[in-house]
């Protein structure tokens, strides 16, 4: 535990990395997070004064405080990752799919995946670039050309059966690498932040459903929850990478090694200010490296959750990621470190003297 | 037992286009009315009709939702007696050009919806399907009378009368989503002489090719334990893809995907197969596109599941539907609600 | 009424930022309203009245946030980039000036255009403060500004940035003014990010849960020079809308609407509007249902720096909503 002077903040080690790769891991495209779920019922259990699962298959769990006038905290990161969806049986193991999410048909090509609750590996394939003509080479491909193949075998695939890409986890350097980043990190901060939850709060702790299907779970889970604010853990795209022609990046959305991302203003939310100024006053004080999202494009679990009711104050903090919805993406350690002790932090120091404050 | 085909056929000539709904609910509160125990209309225009089960009380609730609203035409503007329209719902302007329409004005015209000859349209629109917004209602009345019988914001409606085709199958329009509305009434007929322990939420739905806000606000208002949306699915046809339509005539569907709770489509297959109750098993890899969707993310969240009726043409004046998967939706249904026991909640839980 | 209009309308608060605007209208109404609160979002909510037989609660909505920027980056020689909060469109921008609401002004130039006949996207735009590094940079990313066009008063018309819809908060605060009898329970609601999907009245209309819901925006007019079709003009009066982008009006909401501007002798014209949508569809939506409507201030040149209105519409429309709120509502 590092001290501080007056609270102590988690540490990521070897647990929770080993606790990332197992959720990495796992397969849970929108609508289906079984496997994540029971990973993160397994984990919270010991740690909740009370768990639910709700009719769309959010995990809600509940951490009663002590102490008078407690805020009801809910922090929320989403179970799904994108992901596709056999849709038809064409014969000889050969199936036809959908994309489940925001996956760019260009990413699919070449790719390993694996289908249904067993895991039954599949590719990805394109015709032999022997037998394409130039013009052929300059198209996009198209989603509907391709299929996924298991071989020629009797298939145990259904219709109806998800499937993801096969990336196995693994470690580069001060690097973490792995399908489904967005959002296995977040959820692997809100166990974390469950396990040391402050005693001033009642925390509310959502692992949701259906974010990169139109943030569904979030929706119902906020209703439900009723907190008097909430925050979002994510990870948000890095496209901090050369520009063609060497000129100043001026869209990079988010950088490695910065610190954890707060968002000001995407296309779900504009986020509350009121939060936006306690987590940066919280990581100034703190002395944790943080930057600012750039505004733009793009939607948190935050969207559903400012909206519902009679309006529920709402913040997203995430961890810069590269490749997000691509078989592999790319985060620091640090910022995922540095995430998890500013959350922690922030909700340390929170008072409902802050939702006085002017919005 | 109320005689299918001619409610059905009644209900394809009352008007009803999205937010106007009142023509058409009244036909179907007036069908409804002995065969439920109590009916109301929500403030979006949903009718609520009530069959109390005969379970103690607190007793769980399944609503069945079927919208009743149709698309259409508005009027947006007169230009020398010649009306122009914008869409209510999704058309396919390519199907628009010289149909029989009626104008819902102080009375109701009859007219034709044209596309004027090409020489009087802008050149860049000639090439493709012209554009809603050149096309014209021709009532055939003097500029005089149409000015004073007619005024923006008026309903325009298809005028194609419903007949039946070879294979005990119907065509018109409105079919979607009328057939769904007499699958729940032929639901609401078998309950008559079946016991049910649990209390059914027949809803008609208003507003769906809209907004959703008729089943919004129904599910919100009602809060049942399970919801259930029938509405219309594509019936394979000449150049429509094959795993993304349905045989007419071969059952409805039950459908599968996210808006869907695993268990309750679990629910349904097993007792179509045990019931022999031919189905398919449709796959919505995201959105169903139906009333499930709003209800699935109503309040605390509503286990859902969509019924699909097969039905060839959507969306045109010409919408065919057989018969026989409005019966077996109806029974499909009748046989769910008999078969809920006290205990039936348990089951839904997420088998992970 | 034109004084409050430009009062209103000099105020920078784009959506999400409403504080300053907020700020001004509620020194206005306090003389008039019985309570005042601010949600969670930052709606402001006035309440006048009791509900009395023959009453309703009736939520009316006008939005105070207006469309503006967001800085993304500065970069090393001191030019801010920037995307936009709510329907901003390029060829707008050209020329323009923005204000940060920290005071800061600038320019928005355009990077080299291949093509001066096609309108920049705003990758190719960025605002320039007058400064030319990123030290000690007055701007910082996530800060928001308005556009900068001071008001105009052309007699019969008015002109100026975010008409949309601080108009409306001008038809609903002088109906507050106006009101001296009412059978119901009147919510004014001030509302927040409405031009980022009418965000603030969901939240409100689920907060107020009133019976009877009414919004008051903008809509556009087809009286222009080759305009796109549409039978709304500028001074034929308040717009009654059937439908938009977003809602069907409640057609009994629509007619109560229509007959009381006819007993009155108030001009009034029906609104078809093709894309966009107001607080009225957050209204319609919310927990149950609500019949819910909109009276609209036709306006020209929206989510423009200059948009234009007609004086005597506008007085109208305060004409109509005093009319409309002061008798027992019976939907038919």
């Amino acid at each position: 535990m590092k001290k501080t002077n007056e609270f102590s903040l988690p540490r990521i080690g070897a647990t929770q990395i080993k606790l990332l790769e197992k959720l990495s891991n796992a397969c849970a495209v929108a609508g289906d997070e079984g496997e994540v779920r029971k990973i993160v019922l397994e984990q919270i259990g010991p740690h909740a004064d009370e768990v639910n699962v709700d009719a769309l298959g959010n995990v809600l769990a509940y951490h009663r405080g002590t102490g008078e006038k407690r805020l009801r905290v809910m922090v929320a990161a989403h179970m799904d990752e994108v992901g596709f969806m056999i849709t038809a049986d064409d014969g000889d193991g050969f199936y036809r799919f959908d994309v489940v999410g925001g996956v760019d048909a260009y990413k699919l090509v070449g790719k390993a995946v694996l289908i249904g609750k067993e895991h039954i590996p599949g590719v990805i394939g394109i015709k032999p670039v022997h037998l394409t003509n130039a013009e052929e080479r300059k198209r996009p491909v198209e989603l509907e050309a391709l299929r996924i193949d298991i071989g020629p075998a009797a298939g145990k695939v259904k219709v109806g059966d998800r499937a993801t890409f096969a990336t196995r986890f693994t470690q580069l350097g001060p690097s973490l690498c792995g399908k489904a980043l967005d959002d296995r990190l977040g959820v692997a901060t809100l166990i974390e932040l469950l396990k040391n939850a402050p005693p001033h709060i009642d925390l509310l702790a959502a692992f949701t459903v259906q974010e990169e299907n139109g943030l569904r779970g979030a929706r119902v889970a906020s209703f439900a929850l009723m907190p008097d604010l909430a925050f979002v853990l994510d990870a948000t795209p890095a496209h901090d990478l050369p520009t063609w022609d060497g000129s100043e990046n001026a869209r990079y959305n988010s950088r490695l090694g910065m610190g954890p991302a707060i968002y000001v203003a995407d296309t779900s939310a504009l986020h509350d200010p009121r939060l936006v100024r306690h987590l940066m006053v919280t990581a100034d004080t703190f002395g944790i490296p943080y930057q600012i999202r750039q505004p733009g494009g793009g939607g948190t679990d935050a969207g559903a959750i400012h909206k519902q009711r009679a309006g529920i104050p709402s913040v997203s903090i995430s961890v810069p990621t590269r490749y997000l919805h691509s078989p592999a993406s790319i985060a620091r350690l640090a910022d995922w470190q540095n995430d998890l002790a500013l959350v922690q932090a922030a909700l340390l120091r929170l008072t409902p003297d802050l939702l006085k404050e002017t919005r | 037992m109320t005689d299918i085909p001619a409610f059905l056929k009644r209900m394809l000539s009352a008007p009803g286009l999205s937010g106007h709904e009142a023509p058409i609910r009244a036909l179907i509160e007036e069908t409804w009315q002995p065969l439920v125990h109590e009916l109301n209309v929500s403030r979006m225009g949903s009718l609520h009709g009530l069959r109390c089960g005969s379970g103690p009380t607190p007793r769980p609730s399944i609503l069945v939702a079927a919208h009743m609203d149709a698309i259409g035409l508005m009027v947006n503007g007169n230009m020398d007696g010649f009306l122009r329209v914008t869409s209510i719902g999704g058309l396919d302007p390519r199907v628009l050009p010289h149909q029989p329409v009626t104008v819902h004005g102080r009375r109701d015209l009859p007219g034709v919806l044209v596309s004027p000859p090409e020489r009087l349209l802008p050149a860049n629109v000639t090439e493709g399907a012209v554009p809603i917004e050149y096309l014209l209602v021709d009532t055939g009345l003097t500029p005089e009378e149409v000015r004073r019988l007619v005024r923006v914001g008026d309903l325009v409606s298809y005028a194609q009368p419903p007949f039946e085709t070879a294979g005990d199958t119907l065509v018109g329009h409105s079919l979607d989503n009328r057939a769904s509305v007499a699958a729940l009434t032929v639901c609401l007929d078998e309950l008559q002489k079946r016991p049910h322990t649990w209390d059914l939420w027949a809803v008609a739905s208003t507003q769906e090719e809209v907004s959703l806000g008729g089943s919004t606000t129904s599910a919100f208002s009602l809060r049942p334990s399970l919801a259930v949306a029938v509405d219309v699915t594509f019936a394979s046809s000449p150049g429509c893809p094959s795993h993304k339509t349905f045989p007419l005539g071969k059952g409805p569907t039950i459908t599968w995907g996210p808006n869907i709770h695993p268990a309750l489509f679990d629910a349904f297959r097993d007792l179509a197969e045990r019931h022999e109750i031919p189905f398919n098993v449709e796959v919505t890899p995201r959105h169903s596109g139906t009333d499930a969707y709003a209800m699935q993310v109503v309040a605390e969240g509503i286990p859902c599941i969509v019924i699909g009726i097969p039905l060839r043409y959507m969306h045109t004046p010409v919408e065919m539907v057989a018969l026989k998967d409005i019966t077996r939706a109806g029974r499909l249904l009748a046989e769910f609600i008999a078969a809920l026991d006290e205990k039936f909640m348990d089951t839904m839980v997420w088998k992970d | 009424m034109k004084a409050l209009t430009q009062k209103l309308v000099e105020t920078f608060s784009p959506s999400g930022y409403e504080a300053q605007i907020r700020a001004v209208v509620r020194a206005e109404i306090e003389p008039f309203a019985d309570e005042i609160q601010v949600d969670a979002l930052g709606n402001l909510i006035a309440r006048k009245g009791q509900l009395k037989p023959g009453g309703s609660r009736i939520m009316l909505s006008a939005h105070i946030d207006e469309i503006g920027v967001i800085a993304t980056h500065i970069d090393e020689n001191g030019f801010v980039r920037f995307t936009t909060i709510g329907g901003v469109r390029p060829h707008t921008c050209l020329g323009g000036r923005v204000r940060f609401i920290n005071g800061v002004q600038g320019v928005i130039g355009a990077e080299r255009l291949d093509d001066l006949y096609k309108v920049p996207t705003f990758e190719q735009l960025y605002i320039d403060v007058g400064r030319d590094s990123r030290d000690g940079h007055p701007v910082r990313v996530g800060d928001v500004a308005g556009f900068d066009r001071p008001f105009a008063d052309l007699g019969k018309r008015m002109v100026a940035k975010s008409m949309d819809d601080r108009i409306g908060a001008v038809v609903l605060i002088e109906a507050m003014r106006q009101i001296k009898d009412t059978p119901h329970e009147l919510f004014f609601v001030f509302s927040v990010q409405e031009e980022v999907g009418v965000r603030g009245a969901t939240t409100a209309a689920f907060g107020v849960d009133p019976d009877l819901g009414l919004a008051v925006d903008v809509t556009g007019t087809g009286d222009t020079p080759k305009a796109r079709k549409m039978e709304v003009s500028l001074g034929n009066g308040p717009a009654i809308k059937v439908r938009d982008g977003g809602m069907l009006a409640d057609p009994r909401v629509v007619d109560w609407m229509v007959q009381t501007a006819e007993k009155q002798h108030l001009p009034y014209q029906l609104e078809i509007l093709e894309g966009g949508s107001t607080d009225a569809r957050a209204i319609q939506l919310t927990r149950a249902g609500v019949p819910a409507g909109c009276l609209s201030i036709p306006c020209r040149y929206i989510h423009s720096p200059s948009e234009m209105v007609d004086t005597q519409d506008v007085e109208n429309s305060i004409r109509l909503m005093v009319a409309l709120l002061s008798q027992p509502v019976e939907l038919k």
